[in-house]
């Protein structure tokens, strides 16, 4: 009680900053949530014409919007590439982040600005290329070429994410496994793989997060049968008037309960400011 | 390292894996090519490939595609397009991000609200796009409330409006947790120590975070300009992307998938690539001119 804190806001002036702060955060996450309410709420309305809410309520857009949109394909097709992105990234990566943590070999500045640049360059930019390269090699327009994409900013992420990781575990541990005659590949089944659990649940967890919502990528190199559910959105909202609005705010709340599921499953295991921090710690060194 | 300090003396005939491991080259190191090779393959080669390709015209001498872009009117003005969504929505994002970083670091429930923005951040620009398509629209619920509160209608989707307002809605966030993540990383006794030396809150700011926050800064500009500069969702659902919100990468996108020209396609994605490494190129050499020193960290 007796210690001010010397930072609180004292003259009038200070006082109406502080106060502007406030107001602009309050009025940024009251718009955002309203904006995130109006989707669902006409997803579930009938109709909704010059007024603030819908006549009535019904829940047949979702029905409409399953069909209308293969969503049952969709879905399937999305969690087909975001598993095969999850395993496939965390079985690149994990790998390369131990060396990388472990050994000071010739060269690794540059393996790790390799792994930066992915993460840097946004996907538009090298998304272009990357597809075409995939059309030639026949990986373009099905799941091979989609999973492929998806992997090029993942694996990095990955790598970059686990390195810190791997260093604060004690190397005697391992060594004291190879004096017992443990081989590289037991060492990593059994003493790494459970040691490093929380650090690769947490990577793969955002990794998933990520491709869920990744559209760039995905956009570029997927055909007719090879659409996940963010690109499929992306057709819907870009040919409105074809289907009614209320499907296409249908399949936007089943997209949103999608990914935030898994945000608050990944959100128990990592802080939020990781998410965009993490590998951008590593750009400021 | 014990072995490195014995094998430094000469050793003629040391065995090639003795002198790899010199090196700290052994079986572990091995542990990282899969990775890299996948990154060469699938994003140097790629690159490579398309910046050859981009010189390599469906018709015309090897600079074609460049002339082309840099004569068409409706092609090179979409850098222009891109540079006056991109530069403002950056500064709004980074420039507001300070102040109010700086006021959350000593807020108690910083994780409710660092959980509540990371939201706009995950849920992504094309469903971002969708909701303000209804939120802002002539019927949504914020052109209902002005005109509660006696305003006119405003029009805010499909033009230039309704880019830079879904920008600043997944940007922002983007922006403000990356600030907040190197503010909390100044040590607050160096501000306290001026605080009781008598420094107000506006020279605390200026002599001492700022310096120490330059580093971060430039970080942050650079990364939010370059997502900005790609936007590419929000520019066709809500904005005009045959007028005002035609950016550079819609250019692209259509040469290679509406008139099938790869070749094009490619030096259009050459030019984006390149406009974003100019700015952040100029904007890493600006920091330095600011200011030099012990730049970053601030712990300790």
């Amino acid at each position: 009680m007796a210690v001010r804190n010397p930072f609180a806001p004292q003259t009038p002036g200070e006082r109406l900053w502080a106060f502007a702060m406030w107001a602009f955060m309050i009025f940024f996450i009251v718009n955002f949530v309203a904006m995130v309410t109006a989707v669902v709420v006409n997803s579930f309305g009938t109709r909704w014409l010059n007024a603030w809410l819908p006549a009535a309520f019904t829940t047949r857009w979702y029905v409409s919007a399953w069909n209308e949109f293969q969503l049952h394909d969709v879905l399937i097709v999305t969690f087909e590439v975001v598993g095969a992105v999850v395993l496939l990234s965390g079985l690149l990566g994990v790998p390369a982040a131990y060396a990388l943590a472990r050994r000071n070999f010739p060269g690794k500045q540059l393996v790790i600005l390799l792994f930066l640049l992915p993460m840097l360059i946004p996907p538009i930019t090298f998304g272009i290329p990357l597809a075409t390269v995939l059309y030639q090699a026949h990986f373009g327009g099905n799941l091979s070429g989609v999973i492929l994409a998806n992997l090029v900013p993942t694996v990095p992420f990955v790598v970059l994410v686990m390195i810190p990781f791997i260093e604060q575990i004690d190397p005697r541990i391992e060594s004291a496994a190879r004096v017992f005659g443990a081989g590289t590949f037991r060492i990593f089944i059994h003493i790494l793989v459970p040691l490093l659990a929380p650090g690769i649940l947490a990577a793969l967890l955002l990794v998933l997060v990520r491709t869920i919502a990744m559209f760039e990528l995905t956009f570029f190199t997927a055909g007719p049968g090879s659409q996940t559910l963010v690109v499929a959105l992306y057709y819907a909202v870009y040919a409105a008037g074809v289907r009614a609005g209320q499907s296409i705010d249908a399949m936007a709340v089943i997209y949103m309960l999608t990914t935030l599921a898994w945000l608050l499953i990944a959100l128990r295991f990592v802080d939020p400011t990781q998410i965009v921090t993490r590998a951008k710690r590593e750009a400021a060194h | 390292m014990s072995e490195q300090a014995l094998g430094t003396g000469a050793r003629p005939a040391m065995s090639l894996r003795t002198r790899l491991k010199l090196h700290e080259i052994d079986g572990v190191t091995l542990l990282v090519l899969p990775a890299v090779l996948f990154v060469i393959a699938l994003f140097i080669y790629p690159f490579v490939y398309g910046f050859v390709l981009s010189f390599q015209p469906k018709a015309g001498d090897w600079l074609a595609n460049y002339r082309k872009f840099f004569s068409d009117p409706f092609l090179y003005e979409t850098i222009a397009n891109t540079f006056w969504l991109a530069i403002p929505a950056t500064l709004i994002n980074v420039l507001i991000s300070i102040p109010i970083a700086l006021r959350v670091r000593r807020m108690h429930h910083r994780r409710l609200l660092t959980t509540i923005l990371v939201i706009p951040i995950t849920l992504g620009t094309v469903l971002i796009a969708e909701g303000l398509l209804i939120y802002l629209g002539p019927q949504g619920w914020f052109n209902r409330t002005l005109m509660l509160f006696g305003f006119g209608q405003v029009r805010l989707v499909h033009n230039y409006t309704g880019v830079m307002l879904s920008l600043i809605l997944s940007g922002f966030p983007f922006a403000f947790l990356l600030t907040l993540s190197y503010v909390t990383g100044i040590d607050p006794s160096l501000e306290q120590a001026a605080s009781t030396l008598g420094a107000k809150a506006r020279a605390r700011f200026r002599l001492i975070l700022l310096p120490l926050l330059a580093q971060g800064l430039a970080i942050n500009i650079c990364l939010s300009f370059v997502q900005t500069f790609s936007v590419f969702p929000s520019a066709v659902l809500l904005g005009a992307p045959a007028g005002a919100t035609r950016v550079i990468s819609i250019a692209a996108y259509q040469a290679a998938y509406e008139q099938y020209d790869t070749s094009m396609a490619s030096a259009i994605a050459m030019i984006m690539g390149f406009c974003q490494l100019a700015v952040v190129i100029l904007i890493l050499s600006a920091r330095s001119f600011f200011y030099r020193g012990a730049a970053g960290g601030g712990k300790g």
